[in-house]
């Protein structure tokens, strides 16, 4: 299901090739729409990225040029934001996970008999959605910081350096992004596992597999396309996402992603060529790493 | 994008069961265990999960009822003032930014579920050409980082020379929201029965009649799940607001700004309400769709 959501094969004509005009006038609006205010601002950033400045022009006055040397310079000065991006967003996927797994399978599986608390369940998994994403980081910045109730107890029981800091670290950074794309993973998982018929599970089970290998034969494999779902919807907005690194909230100066140079150059430093071959890299890369792990994940038809 | 979907199912709880619940078969019988590690372990995880997905959330709120002076970050005592009087911190700020969040998220509401509906309809009842293109077009926005849209949106508009205000924040917001609400009534509009409107054209109806007594009826869960969807992406978004706002505030970027010199209360107080408010909805809409499958399984 998951990328499905605009695959052709459910795509049965009900009226096969009936009065092509009403489509036209159905789609015309919103395609415009979209051509003007996604697919134009893309090529203008492509256009942005390769721009010259102005040599008789103050700081933020751009000629349009081929000056792809903007994208040499954004990678020998940005290399570490940018690995830190993709560090980052992976390790927070595989923890979203490896979290999200067993309460998606306790929501679609276990709790199938009680539909209300099932409801109640989804409805707690999306709470955090009502609230906005950016208190509920700093609701963490407060709790984690070096006075707080968390970090002292665990001071006093020696599990953390008397002169450690959680916030401001790579530790509170990825713990953020994870925090915060949960739902992202939990919904899609739950939308699989919610289907897995339980019959094959028992065909696995009566064939003599212990628990664990009909988990890991049968209950993964039949819940692939929402791992590869969960894991895209949360690892995409994690690698573009400079909330949680910014200083002011889970971040410091050593934690920096790609969004914050990203931002930086565009709206501090109107380094708009910099910022935009960043953003330009940024989306490349994550569009190969999908395709490559799509394919791999062997769940191609999902796209 | 099945998250999102569910999400707005969730949220508006208004689809029809047989969209959610149209599972295949499962394990009818239940089977005699012995009662193993994973009956309380799964069950014990499961709370304490939600204990910590919830934490923030209570903080929040907690915290909306400190009697703080400046910044809200020690407890100095339990206070409603800043509920009774959340307008009158900074001349108003908090409040101005959050009633820019609503006029933008209604306005990029309205917008994009009017082009969206009619491009999901299109979408499954038309044939025609550059189909897979245009389904590329609408996948492509949900698949891309948000600070790239951001950035390419404001880089546009900086071409163009479009000073950027509210308006820009709302082309920005329906563009986004778009794709979000073609998946969320595509499905709508694929689980539709077309004998329907079939029996409507033969007693006679007028095309128009069909689409307005029949059709968009039929559709209009699906269509209020994803308004309420976009309205929820609009009102949370910050990160392409950020690039696209100029001087105006919304109340994530206000929140935004406000994180190095500490938020006050009463933004704490709006984020609590928002939160209070969405919720009692979505339960009311749950508890209301459990209970309408059990009177239609008490029918069949």
């Amino acid at each position: 299901m998951a990328f499905a959501a605009f695959a052709t094969t459910e795509a049965q004509p009900q009226a096969p090739k009936r009065k092509s005009r009403i489509a036209l006038f159905l789609l015309l609006p919103g395609i415009l729409y979209m051509v003007l205010f996604f697919l134009t601002p893309l090529i203008s950033l492509i256009l942005t990225s390769l721009q010259a400045p102005n040599e008789f022009g103050d700081i933020g006055v751009y000629d349009y040029a081929f000056n792809w040397q903007n994208y040499v310079t954004v990678v020998q000065e940005y290399w570490p934001h940018i690995l830190r991006s993709f560090g980052y967003a992976l390790v927070a996927t595989v923890l979203a996970l490896a979290f999200s797994y067993p309460l998606a399978y306790f929501i679609g599986v276990k709790a199938r008999r009680w539909p209300l608390l099932q409801s109640i369940m989804l409805v707690l998994v999306i709470a955090p959605f009502f609230i906005s994403f950016l208190l509920r980081t700093l609701a963490w910045k407060q709790l984690l910081s070096d006075e707080s109730l968390i970090i002292t107890s665990l001071k006093a029981l020696s599990l953390m350096a008397p002169d450690a800091h959680f916030t401001g670290t790579p530790a509170a950074v990825i713990f953020g992004l994870t925090y915060n794309f949960i739902p992202f993973m939990t919904l899609p998982l739950y939308t699989t596992l919610e289907r897995l018929d339980m019959r094959y599970l028992e065909a696995g089970s009566d064939l003599y597999a212990n628990p664990f290998a009909v988990f890991r034969k049968v209950t993964i494999p039949l819940s692939m396309p929402g791992i590869v779902a969960g894991t895209l919807l949360t690892f995409i907005p994690a690698a573009g996402d400079y909330v949680n690194a910014s200083r002011d909230f889970l971040g410091g100066p050593d934690t920096q992603m790609m969004g914050n140079v990203i931002e930086a150059n565009f709206l501090v430093l109107l380094n708009y060529p910099a910022a935009a071959a960043l953003s330009i890299i940024l989306m490349a890369a994550i569009l190969v790493l999908v395709g490559i792990y799509v394919r791999r994940s062997g769940t191609e038809d999902l796209l | 994008m099945s998250g999102e979907v569910q999400a707005a199912a969730v949220l508006g709880g208004f689809q029809e069961s047989e969209q959610l619940d149209d599972s295949g078969p499962r394990g009818g019988r239940e089977r005699r265990q012995r009662i193993g590690l994973g009956d309380w372990l799964l069950p014990v995880y499961t709370v304490l999960a939600f204990v910590f997905l919830l934490i923030p959330i209570v903080y929040t709120f907690v915290f909306s009822f400190n009697d703080s002076i400046k910044s809200n970050i020690a407890w100095r005592g339990f206070t409603l003032d800043k509920w009774l009087n959340v307008c009158n911190v900074e001349g108003g700020a908090v409040c101005e930014a959050f009633a820019n969040s609503i006029v933008i998220g209604l306005a990029a509401t309205v917008f994009a579920t009017v082009l969206g509906t009619a491009i999901a309809i299109a979408l499954v009842r038309y044939r025609f050409r550059a189909r897979s293109s245009i389904s590329l077009l609408l996948f492509l926005p949900m698949a891309t980082p948000e600070v790239v849209l951001g950035a390419g949106l404001a880089a546009q508009f900086l071409a163009v020379g479009v000073p950027k205000d509210m308006t820009t924040i709302i082309l920005a917001h329906t563009m986004f929201c778009i794709s979000f609400v073609v998946v969320t009534v595509k499905a709508r509009v694929a689980s539709l029965d077309p004998a329907l409107e079939e029996a409507g054209r033969d007693l006679y109806g007028s095309p128009s009649q069909v689409f307005w007594r029949i059709t968009f009826p039929l559709l209009l869960p699906g269509i209020m799940a994803a308004a309420l969807l976009s309205f929820a992406l609009s009102f949370d978004d910050f990160i392409i607001t950020n690039f696209n706002s100029g001087s105006v505030s919304t109340f994530p970027k206000y929140i935004y700004i406000s994180a190095s010199r500490g938020i006050p209360a009463e933004a704490n107080v709006i984020a609590s309400a928002v939160f209070i408010f969405a919720l009692v909805l979505v339960i009311i809409a749950q508890v209301s769709r459990v209970a309408r499958n059990k009177r239609l399984a008490k029918l069949s």
